[in-house]
């Protein structure tokens, strides 16, 4: 089963020294364990850019698709047997990034 | 006919967590194991009455139970085959013998409990799967409309299944937290009958005590060493005990120095009092709902003892430092070092207090004590408004209009 780790920041999207240090930490357990799918950590909504080309005509907007005071800074994807697996190993990642962590599963 | 009708409920009562369990444990889905163990009982009022009520009700429930489930995924597969093998796959073992399931039943709590759902899901959820009460039951206890009770359920069940919240008692280390979740959802039911909020309602919601009585003593029967556990049970029964004193012929609230001590029933009193001394015995380290419960147990006995009284709180304060405790123990202080005492101590709960009805209910007792009449009546004012239990309202409106001045 595997799950989304959603990384939540407020203020500043980047991880300081000390938590980048931990985020590696804790990604090398997540690879030793066989938790580990994918992860990685994204630009500041300022560099994000809006596509909607449901009308057929792409329109092309500068900005995220909704301005929040939290907003999206990384994620991981893990391979979890089951939801309590998932939750202890997001208590450990959200130590490790310093930020609140949302758990979601994969379909 | 009163003979089937009571084995019925008697089975339901005795049966309902035990097969969901099973049956939740063998095909791995809440959803299946609720509707096939609701078809089974359904079977059993229809084939009962002809048939007789069989030698083993439990096992005959179980069986019965476990084909309606497997009459519905094979419904289902000529539909979805993919889904078949996602739910055969998760646990193939063979159900367990009726009488062999106990932990199957805690499991089932711990997973309806679990803390990735609401609270107030983790409540209802509790007492469907577990207490085997209707939606339409629980949303009168909780006054939601049946479909929105409804939905709240269904969301949940399809939350565990999407999520894979397991089916499982937890690991050791993480037994304690989960067990402190599953006592908090048996204690907001117990409270919720005991003091039912809404102008509508019983003020005491006996279903509702009386259900998480029983479910607290099936958790105790099943881990037997936990204090709290116990704590918690004690605590439900000595408050119980005083359910017939508690609200007056009239419909008002007594308090508990003018209750009818004749009117408390004696045989709870006894164990709640039993379990408390086992406790102490135990030299282990009390939690909140044993020094509760020992609270309870002192308020209970012949005479109560309030310098004792106040060092419990003093105790609880330590582990729970909340307002909430600490008002309680300033009413223990106005028995022993008076009125003023103590609203000096209320009163410095005013910031974190000011929208709770009790907070006001006891200044609005305290300055009457002290004949501060006028003052006494706008605190009952805004206990009124706040209090959202009938026999609360009822008893501060007649002590507001009481006053002289």
């Amino acid at each position: 089963m595997q799950y989304l780790f959603s990384v939540i920041a407020e203020g500043s999207p980047d991880a300081d020294e000390a938590e980048m240090a931990a985020i590696d930490v804790f990604n090398e357990r997540l690879q030793a364990d066989g938790n580990w799918v994918f992860a990685g950590g994204l630009g500041g909504t300022d560099s994000a850019t809006v596509v909607d080309n449901r009308g057929g005509a792409a329109l092309i907007t500068d900005g995220p698709f909704v301005e929040t005071k939290e907003f999206l800074a990384g994620f991981w994807i893990i391979e979890a047997a089951d939801l309590d697996v998932a939750l202890k190993l997001a208590t450990e990642g959200s130590k490790a990034c310093n930020r609140k962590v949302e758990v979601r599963p994969f379909l | 006919m009163t003979d089937l009708r009571e084995a019925i409920t008697q089975a339901h009562r005795a049966e309902w967590a035990r097969v969901v369990a099973a049956l939740a444990r063998r095909f791995g889905d809440l959803d299946i194991a609720e509707e096939a163990t609701a078809e089974a009982f359904v079977t059993a009022v229809e084939r009962w009455p002809a048939d007789g009520v069989p030698p083993n009700p439990g096992a005959w429930l179980t069986v019965t139970a476990n084909r309606k489930a497997i009459d519905r995924i094979r419904r289902e597969n000529k539909r979805d085959d993919k889904q078949r093998e996602a739910q055969m796959a998760y646990d193939d073992s063979p159900p367990e013998p009726t009488g062999a399931v106990d932990d199957e039943r805690l499991r089932l709590i711990f997973t309806c409990c679990h803390p990735a759902l609401a609270p107030e899901t983790r409540v209802a959820l509790t007492l469907r799967m577990v207490g085997g009460l209707t939606v339409s039951e629980i949303a009168r206890a909780f006054l939601v409309q049946e479909t929105a009770m409804g939905q709240r359920i269904t969301r949940a069940k399809a939350k565990i299944k999407a999520t894979r919240i397991p089916y499982r008692v937890p690991s050791a280390e993480d037994l304690p937290a989960r067990v402190s979740g599953v006592l908090a959802v048996l204690f907001l039911v117990f409270n919720e009958g005991y003091l039912a909020t809404g102008p509508d309602t019983d003020p005491v919601r006996h279903d509702l005590t009386t259900e998480a009585i029983r479910l607290a003593r099936l958790i105790r029967a099943l881990l037997p060493d936990d204090g709290e556990v116990a704590g918690l049970l004690a605590l439900m029964l000595l408050t119980e005990a005083r359910r017939a004193a508690r609200v007056s012929p009239d419909g008002e609230l007594v308090t508990l120095d003018r209750q009818d001590r004749n009117a408390w029933d004696s045989g709870l009193i006894a164990e709640g009092h039993r379990l408390v001394r086992e406790r102490l015995a135990s030299g282990v380290a009390p939690g909140r709902y044993q020094i509760l419960a020992a609270i309870n147990a002192v308020h209970t006995s012949p005479r109560t003892d309030w310098s004792q009284i106040i060092a419990l709180y003093d105790h609880l304060l330590r582990i729970d430092p909340s307002p909430i405790v600490a008002l309680n123990r300033a009413v223990a202080v106005a028995e022993l070092d008076g009125p003023e005492v103590a609203l000096a101590a209320v009163d410095r709960l005013a910031g974190r207090l000011a929208d709770y009805h009790a907070y006001h209910a006891t200044r609005a007792d305290l300055l009457r004590r002290l004949g501060r009449d006028d003052q006494a009546r706008a605190a009952y004012d805004l206990a009124i408004d706040l209090a959202g239990n009938t026999a609360e309202t009822a008893y501060l409106t007649r002590r507001r209009d009481q006053l002289i001045s």
